[in-house]
């Protein structure tokens, strides 16, 4: 096999104009459109969108597990069409099902794993050790995969695919379907492992939360592409600003306050956008009532990546989540 | 959630220890898949026996049956059928071993090892290989348990028909696998795929009962199917007649069914995503 030259840069993923098209029906359906990516060594980048956006799509030939329509990516160093084995020898891959078999053991499937990419005996078994300790599997190392939870079965995927210490892991939607302490539990084994190794974590995730705490950076992604690229501070501040709620005693004291200061009115309650809404908060209190509009109530909300979502889409995530799985790469259209 | 934060990384990258994957070639490969497919079976070894039970029945309760009707005496029966239940062991327990690939496509684990640097075809190889164990520990137990009953072997025509029916299991076990890959989410279409064949293949190799008083069309059918030969030189081999022209026959049906089924099988999990 001949060994291509790695590109030595600090840039772990390299994407220019990736594009997935799959045919359906008589016409063709862009599940990703023309997307770039760049992730540095070390990065955690989350990316962010609903079911259907195309996050799993792009993974997906970003691991080399679906040929890119058009578009060229470099990954780990290695070329994703043109040294896919090179791509699959450097970088950690979990998926959105359970990696391991059913009525596999689980320590049986970490040493076929160490197997499969070139680790020897001696070798394995020391990893699928280190591995079993630091994702707490001991109590299960023996077990079927099918007889354990599903926060269990989750870490036995994430062990797998550390095994080979991949410079780079996909983790795709990570914690769905999980209970939120078994959720907790994953990101903390996650976040040691990054701690201690310092691999770079590309995962997709529509879980709000997830991508806002854990992620450096995240990318926004709708209908095939990537709308937004930027840390969730960043995102915040420039796409949604924080929201001022101002309440008074009669709807005729709102309106008058919204013709000041502007915003939304609805009824006795008017609302504002602001950015640094800690700090307009007071002045508008101040400037209100020096006008003789007395605020019986106010609130100050900081934006979520909800709010930065809805800004770029005029849609809200929480509703998408919400919506039916769609996105399951079973679910779509086999390519020609 | 709320009591983790962002983990900057405080490992600098070139400290790191290095991805320990190498490079491996076919052989290794397909050794790694037969080894995982076959723990399950050496940690849970009477799964080879559950799937005994179909083949048993048939010789304990058509074999009787065949007894009154051809009204020969029971050793001469049996040294008719059993080949014929050795057969059967061999085609059942392969045409559904698909299941487990499709099985294994739906939960992921399949998925996983697409990711993995392993060659596409030692994927596929070590699976269809893997298939024989069971076959042979069957096979050796149907022929022990006719033993009692009059049924006759030759040591080293066992040995012999149970390798034919291996290379058979390995190319029928990759037309499994196959039709698994072709299928992919959609179960049904597996095993009506897998029902529609599976009996009228059964019925046509004369495994059951002797085609020679059927019709034309079912004979020039059953000279179609593979398994007509591999049934003719069972009966050979399991008498000890290495130099029957069965033999032959049957020998070339198994490397045929091999041949193709491995083709076809490679083929379809090369084009897997």
């Amino acid at each position: 096999m001949p060994r291509k030259t790695v590109v030595m840069t600090n840039q772990m993923i390299t994407a220019r104009g990736l594009t997935k098209t799959f045919p359906a029906k008589g016409h063709a359906v862009e599940a990703v459109r023309s997307v770039d990516l760049d992730v540095a060594d070390g990065e955690l980048v989350a990316f962010l969108g609903p079911n259907g956006a195309g996050k799993s799509t792009t993974l997906r030939m970003l691991t080399t597990l679906l040929p890119p329509t058009s578009g060229e990516a470099t990954v780990a160093g290695c070329d994703i069409s043109r040294d896919p084995a090179g791509v699959r020898r450097r970088i950690g891959y979990v998926g959105q099902g359970s990696s391991g078999g059913h009525t596999q053991r689980v320590r049986d499937e970490l040493h076929a794993q160490g197997a499969f990419y070139g680790l020897g005996r001696r070798e394995t078994r020391v990893r699928a050790e280190e591995l079993i300790e630091s994702l707490e599997l001991g109590q299960v190392a023996n077990r079927q995969v099918q007889s354990l939870s599903g926060g269990q079965k989750r870490r036995v995927d994430i062990a797998l695919g550390l095994i080979h210490r991949p410079e780079l892991l996909f983790l795709d939607e990570p914690s769905t379907g999980l209970d939120p302490h078994s959720r907790a539990n994953l990101w903390d084994h996650i976040v040691d492992l990054r701690r201690a190794n310092g691999t770079t974590i590309f995962l997709t995730t529509h879980y709000l939360d997830e991508a806002d705490q854990l992620a450096e950076r995240v990318m926004v992604m709708d209908h095939g592409a990537v709308i937004a690229d930027d840390t969730a501070w960043a995102l915040k501040e420039s796409l949604a600003g924080d929201r001022v709620t101002l309440t008074f005693a009669t709807a005729a004291d709102a309106a008058s306050a919204a013709s000041r200061i502007g915003g939304e009115l609805d009824g006795v309650v008017v609302s504002v956008t602001a950015h640094g809404g800690d700090r307009a908060l007071p002045s508008y209190i101040r400037e209100l009532g020096d006008a003789g509009l007395v605020v019986e109530a106010a609130t100050h909300r900081r934006p979520t990546l909800d709010d930065v979502f809805l800004a770029l889409t005029g849609r809200s995530l929480r509703e998408e989540a919400a919506a039916p799985e769609s996105a399951v790469p079973d679910a779509q259209p086999v390519p020609a | 959630m709320n009591t983790i934060s962002p983990a900057a990384a405080v490992v600098d990258s070139t400290e790191r220890q290095a991805a320990s994957a190498r490079p491996t070639g076919f052989a290794h490969d397909t050794a790694a898949v037969f080894v995982r497919e076959s723990r399950p079976l050496v940690r849970d070894p009477f799964s080879v026996v559950f799937s005994l039970v179909q083949p048993l029945v048939f010789l304990g309760l058509f074999g009787p049956l065949l007894v009154g009707a051809a009204g020969g005496d029971v050793a001469g029966t049996l040294q008719w059928f059993v080949p014929g239940i050795l057969v059967m062991v061999a085609l059942f327990g392969t045409a559904s071993t698909g299941a487990n690939l499709l099985f294994e496509m739906q939960t992921g684990s399949h998925e996983r090892t697409l990711v993995a640097p392993l060659s596409r075809g030692a994927l596929l190889v070590g699976r269809a290989l893997k298939d024989v164990v069971p076959l042979v520990i069957q096979g050796t137990i149907v022929v022990l348990v006719a033993v009692p009953f009059g049924f006759g072997v030759d040591a080293a025509g066992l040995i012999a028909g149970l390798a034919v029916l291996g290379v058979f299991g390995v190319g029928f076990g990759a037309l499994s696998y196959s039709l698994a890959l072709a299928c992919r989410n959609r179960d049904w279409m597996f095993w009506m795929v897998h029902q529609t064949l599976l009996f009228p293949l059964m019925i046509l190799s004369g495994m059951l009962l002797p085609l020679d008083d059927g019709p034309e069309w079912m004979r020039v059918v059953a000279a179609a199917n593979p398994l007509s030969y591999l049934v003719g030189a069972e009966r050979a081999l399991l008498a000890g007649d290495f130099g029957d022209a069965d033999v032959a026959g049957g020998v070339v049906a198994a490397i045929a069914t091999c041949a193709v089924g491995l083709a076809v099988g490679v083929r379809a999990m090369r084009r897997a995503r």
